[in-house]
């Protein structure tokens, strides 16, 4: 059944208001207009009028335009025609090639039952210590990278998506410059995985509602996958972008702001779209890595602070390195008992001597005299940055613990670094004769 | 059918009545193809209600009927409740699982209790007793508790057992006993009954001041920051700093009859976490699984919004059930923020005034009323009962000064405020301990905890001092200060979660190895210069970690004791 309407009696924002009854809510329309048609889509039901956002904006559109209503919510093409093709965000071919005409499923499926998840335990591994080691990243984790423009966030991304071995890779860009789109063509290129690459790209240039359509449409694509059995690895850059849009339609819509301008759902609307990782019980797997520019460097800017309540952690990207502060993988736990004994061991001392290392700096700074402890911590933090903390540093997880010994030998006594006694025992790389329990118990004689 | 649809926005439908409508009470809107969706009445204005839908409301249409109901959104309570997992309007997943796989399915809810498994009842009251809501008719064995069957508790008055039914097993649908009222009608009881979420329930001879510690086995909460039976406590913190793991310990850790876990508005994959786990856990008290005595009410953040709200209210109504048997239940909330969050979005649907942070007005009261569900209570029979709450917060921007925190910081009995600095210097849990709080009174002395705040205090000042003068500024006095409340930090607040030893110290061993740590204290030393007394105090901190990491009484644990032993006798000033 076709419906047409034709009484539009507002236009504000992306917003259309038309009076047309019988409708569903969040139901697609279709709105033909001088410059073409578009679609748009139900956000707002009063008596007759329907409130609609049309995806390619409200410019040019007219009260004598015409409205179709599709009878169904947003839907997507699914399966394995859609490898290697790249799509815009309102899902329209954007490599010039046919429309896919497989199966379609509708976006925003509702939530997994959490009964039909299972407990992620497959690290993935990226050849990266500081995560590696430190932050392991796992199967079917919702991870962000918290950076500010300008710092090599794309690169890591795509880095990460190349090693991490999926058996389909989905890029969602939002908001992306076009170089940008380019580069992260031709790594994948390189790195031989386009043919099991499928993008959905918004570029800036594109009207700013398709930018808030390509989490949904790549997560109902990626979630049609797992369910076949695949291990699906969606990236999303930028989510700052998509959060921006949901802002100015919240405007639009003359919601309350809570936040800077941001609605008060952006909690809900971020949670919804990565909890789509999943680790399904009986099926395959969704990880979700995206990227969340921090306007000011300011985490505690509702966007990166809104997705670090929602994700399982946190990659800082910083001075081009992944800082070990406020950087966290909450599944590292799942996975890193059961690399090597002393990983976990490493992971805490590492970085609780950094920390007393940026301590000892920060006196330093301050013209303070340094203790001889104080020059021991100054020595760590050097080896460390320079080993283990550079991007540029690709090792395997053992030799980069290996690697953590060895600088923790060169610069303090083993029991300094608060590693309890068999861990060093078994691992300390120097002899332990002259060191440890026997200075210990020397001192005490 | 007796309204139907006027506008839909987001979660929030208007819808026309003919008849009668009840605020808060329950309607269905029926959606095209056939599915009811569970909705809640939140304004009433003239013949239009406003309804909180508490699945998406996706296809909904104007015209669409709605179905109101005169009850308000009940819990269904009895036995069998135990070990169960459900959403926040208390559908059972497993069930829901069988029923429609790998997602959850608007409009598709389930019985509470399993209506097939009988229990194996026993009468205890007797024909011509004189009874009253939540006397005790007979009890039924669940799992490792006696489960009290109960005179409904929204029946009002006296009334008399007319007749019980024999030991033998039954139903929860079907009859266990016969009371008349005062006008002589006969009202038949099943083990099952409804209460409505939002209503406290309290049936009991009187509140009492709740006194008894609740050990939680986190050694920063029992000896420093104590949490008493039917107490409430907060953990606000920012994203990442330890909230939900000190929860999930202290679900599986505290000395605690009942625990009820309610993941609010959170992720799913932590839920998932204690669901696969609890079952392999062996509580070490009863030698049963941990599940046996744990109840998740999960509505994690992907699940209609709506439904959050209500989840809280489903968990403590459970956790008041139980409390009406004489147990003590610990309801932990993970998180409260999003509980708030939801009521935000509604209020602002309903464009109602904003307050702060566009919260509702009435967030304050709201939070208050939450709480003070907490309690212990003294039944009819003489025997107690209590419900503890902990809830954590999730400030925006970690910024404690946010109407969540600060509404819930009034009504609270303990504080433990997480920093984000002891998080990074993974500092666990990362309790700050010269921020937090608690009313209460725990397993050490308050004398003692008084002497151990003391000294954090002032190793704090030495380094806000050292920051400015440097550490060759300040004298070896205050330096000592220093390093002995490090020393007490490192190895008696840090804590490590994921250690089988360190995760868990019961309270003996803990009032022991503080009393310990307190010697080390209140040691005096004479030291030659920094680096030596530096030295000492790694030394002495290497063995009390080596002491947490090893079992109690183990070799290791000995062997590690004597050593500490002798530094204390030794290692001091010479007289
Ligand atoms: N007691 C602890 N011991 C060791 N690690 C911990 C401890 N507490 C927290 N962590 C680490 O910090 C991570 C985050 O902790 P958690 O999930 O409890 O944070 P949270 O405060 O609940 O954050 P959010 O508000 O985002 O839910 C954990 O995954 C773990 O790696
Ligand atoms: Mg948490």
């Amino acid at each position: 059944m076709r419906k047409y309407f034709d009484e539009i009696i507002r236009i504000a924002g992306n917003v259309v208001t038309v009076k047309a009854p019988g409708i569903g809510y969040d139901e697609l329309a279709v709105i033909t207009t001088d410059r073409g048609s578009s679609l748009a889509q139900v956000i707002r039901l009063e008596e007759d009028r329907v409130s609609l956002q049309i995806f390619s904006g409200t410019q040019g559109v007219s009260t004598g335009d015409r409205l179709r209503f599709l009878g169904r919510p947003m839907q997507v093409a699914t399966g394995d025609d859609l490898l290697g093709r790249i799509f815009d965000g309102a899902g329209n071919p954007r490599d010039g090639r046919p429309e896919v005409k497989t199966e379609l499923v509708d976006t925003c499926s509702p939530a997994v039952n959490p009964i039909k998840r299972r407990r992620p335990d497959t690290m993935v591994p990226t050849g990266i210590p500081m995560i590696d080691v430190f932050n392991s990243l796992v199967e079917s984790q919702k991870l962000p990278i918290f950076s500010v423009a300008g710092e090599p966030y794309n690169e890591l991304l795509a880095r990460v998506g190349l090693q991490a071995d999926a058996d389909v890779i989905i890029l969602g860009g939002m908001g992306l410059r076009h170089d940008d789109y380019l580069k992260f063509r031709e790594t994948f290129e390189e790195g031989g995985v386009l043919g099991r690459t499928i993008m959905f790209i918004h570029t800036a240039a594109d009207p700013v509602v398709e930018c808030l359509l390509v989490p949904d449409l790549c997560l109902a694509v990626g979630e049609q996958f797992a369910l076949e059995g695949k291990r699906v690895l969606t990236l999303l850059t930028d989510m700052t972008a998509f959060s921006d849009a949901l802002k100015e339609i919240a405007i639009i819509m003359e919601q309350i702001p809570s936040n800077r301008g941001y609605p008060g759902d952006l909690y809900t609307q971020l949670a919804r779209r990565y909890e789509k990782a999943v680790d399904f019980d009986g099926a395959g797997s969704m990880t979700l890595l995206a990227c969340v520019t921090m306007p000011g460097d300011d985490v505690t800017h509702p966007v990166p602070d809104n997705t670090g309540y929602i994700t399982e952690g946190q990659f800082y990207l910083r001075n081009g390195r992944i800082e070990p502060f406020g950087s966290l993988s909450r599944l590292k736990q799942q996975v890193n008992g059961e690399t090597r004994d002393d990983h976990r061991a490493i992971m805490n001392a590492c970085i609780q001597l950094y920390a007393l290392c940026r301590e000892s700096r920060e006196k330093r700074d301050m013209g303070f005299e340094m203790s001889p402890w104080d020059e021991r911590l100054l020595k760590y933090g050097d080896h460390f940055e320079e080993k283990i903390m550079d991007l540029a540093v690709n090792i395997p997880l053992f030799e980069a613990l290996d690697r953590c010994w060895e600088i923790l030998a060169e610069c303090f006594e083993p029991a300094e670094i608060g590693i309890r006694h068999s861990i060093i025992e078994a691992h300390w790389p120097k002899p332990l004769a002259e060191s440890g329990a026997e200075e210990t118990a020397e001192a005490a004689a | 059918m007796n309204g139907q649809i006027v506008a839909v926005y987001g979660s929030l439908v208007t819808a026309e009545s003919q008849g009668r409508i009840v605020q808060n009470a329950i309607a269905f809107c029926e959606r095209s193809d056939g599915a009811r969706l569970l909705s809640e009445v939140v304004r009433v204005r003239g013949q239009r209600a406003d309804l909180q839908v508490f699945e998406e409301t996706r296809g909904l249409k104007v015209g669409d009927p709605v179905d109101f109901q005169e009850n308000m959104l009940p819990a269904v309570l009895g036995p069998g409740l135990l070990g169960q997992i459900y959403d926040g309007l208390q559908n059972p997943l497993p069930r829901l699982a069988e029923d429609a796989g790998f997602f959850l399915k608007p409009g598709m809810y389930i019985h509470a209790l399993e209506t097939d498994t009988r229990w194996d009842f026993t009468p205890t009251a007797t024909p011509g007793e004189k009874v009253q809501a939540g006397s005790t008719l007979g009890t039924v064995p669940e799992r490792i508790f006696t489960h009290r069957i109960m005179v409904p508790f929204r029946w009002q008055g006296e009334f008399t057992v007319e007749s019980v039914a024999d030991p033998g097993a039954y139903t929860v649908e079907q009859e266990i006993a016969v009371l008349k009222d005062a006008s002589g009608e006969a009202h038949p009881v099943t083990m099952q009954q409804e209460w409505p979420v939002k209503v406290a329930l309290n049936c009991s001879r009187r509140r009492l001041m709740p006194k008894d510690p609740l050990v939680s086995r986190v050694r920063i909460i029992d000896s420093m920051f104590p949490v008493v039976r039917g107490g409430t406590y907060c953990i606000p913190g920012p994203f990442g700093a330890g909230k939900t793991v000190l929860q999930q310990i202290t679900s599986r850790h505290a000395e605690i009859d009942i625990v009820i876990v309610a993941a609010c508005g959170e992720r799913a994959g932590e839920v998932v976490e204690t669901i696969r786990e609890f079952p392999e856990l062996i509580d070490p008290r009863t030698g049963k699984s941990l599940m046996e005595r744990t109840i998740i009410i999960c509505n994690t953040s992907a699940m209609p919004v709506a439904a959050r709200e209500a989840s809280v209210y489903t968990a403590a109504t459970l956790g008041e059930y139980y409390r009406q048997m004489g147990l003590d239940v610990l309801l932990l909330a993970d998180s409260t923020s999003r509980w708030a969050q939801a009521m935000r979005e509604l209020s602002g649907r309903l464009e109602e005034i904003p307050g702060e942070e566009a919260f509702p007005a009435y967030l304050e009261s709201r939070i208050a009323a939450f709480y003070e569900r907490a309690g212990q209570i003294e039944l009819a029979d003489g025997s107690v009962g209590s419900m503890t709450i902990g809830g954590t917060v999730s400030p925006a921007g970690g910024n404690f000064e946010e109407p969540v925190t600060q509404g819930t910081l009034k009504v609270v009995g303990a504080f433990h405020g997480l920093s984000r600095s002891r998080s990074d210097a993974r500092r666990y849990p990362a309790i700050d301990p010269l921020d937090s709080w608690s009313k209460y009174t725990g397993i050490i002395e308050p004398r003692k905890v008084e002497r151990i705040k003391d000294l954090l205090r002032r190793g704090n000042d030495v380094h806000q001092m050292m920051t400015v003068v440097g550490e060759e500024g300040t004298s070896i006095e205050d330096f000592v200060v220093a390093l002995k409340a490090d020393f007490f930090d490192n190895v008696f607040l840090q804590q490590d979660a994921f250690d089988e030893v360190d995760a868990a110290t019961p309270a003996e061993r803990q009032k022991f190895v503080f009393d310990k740590v307190l010697s080390v204290a209140d040691m005096e030393f004479d030291f030659e210069d920094k680096e030596q007394a530096r030295k000492t105090m790694v030394e002495i901190s290497d063995l009390f970690r080596n002491l947490n990491y090893a079992a109690t009484d183990s070799e290791e644990y000995k062997k590690t004791l004597s050593l500490i032993e002798e530094f204390i006798a030794t290692r001091g000033r010479k007289a």
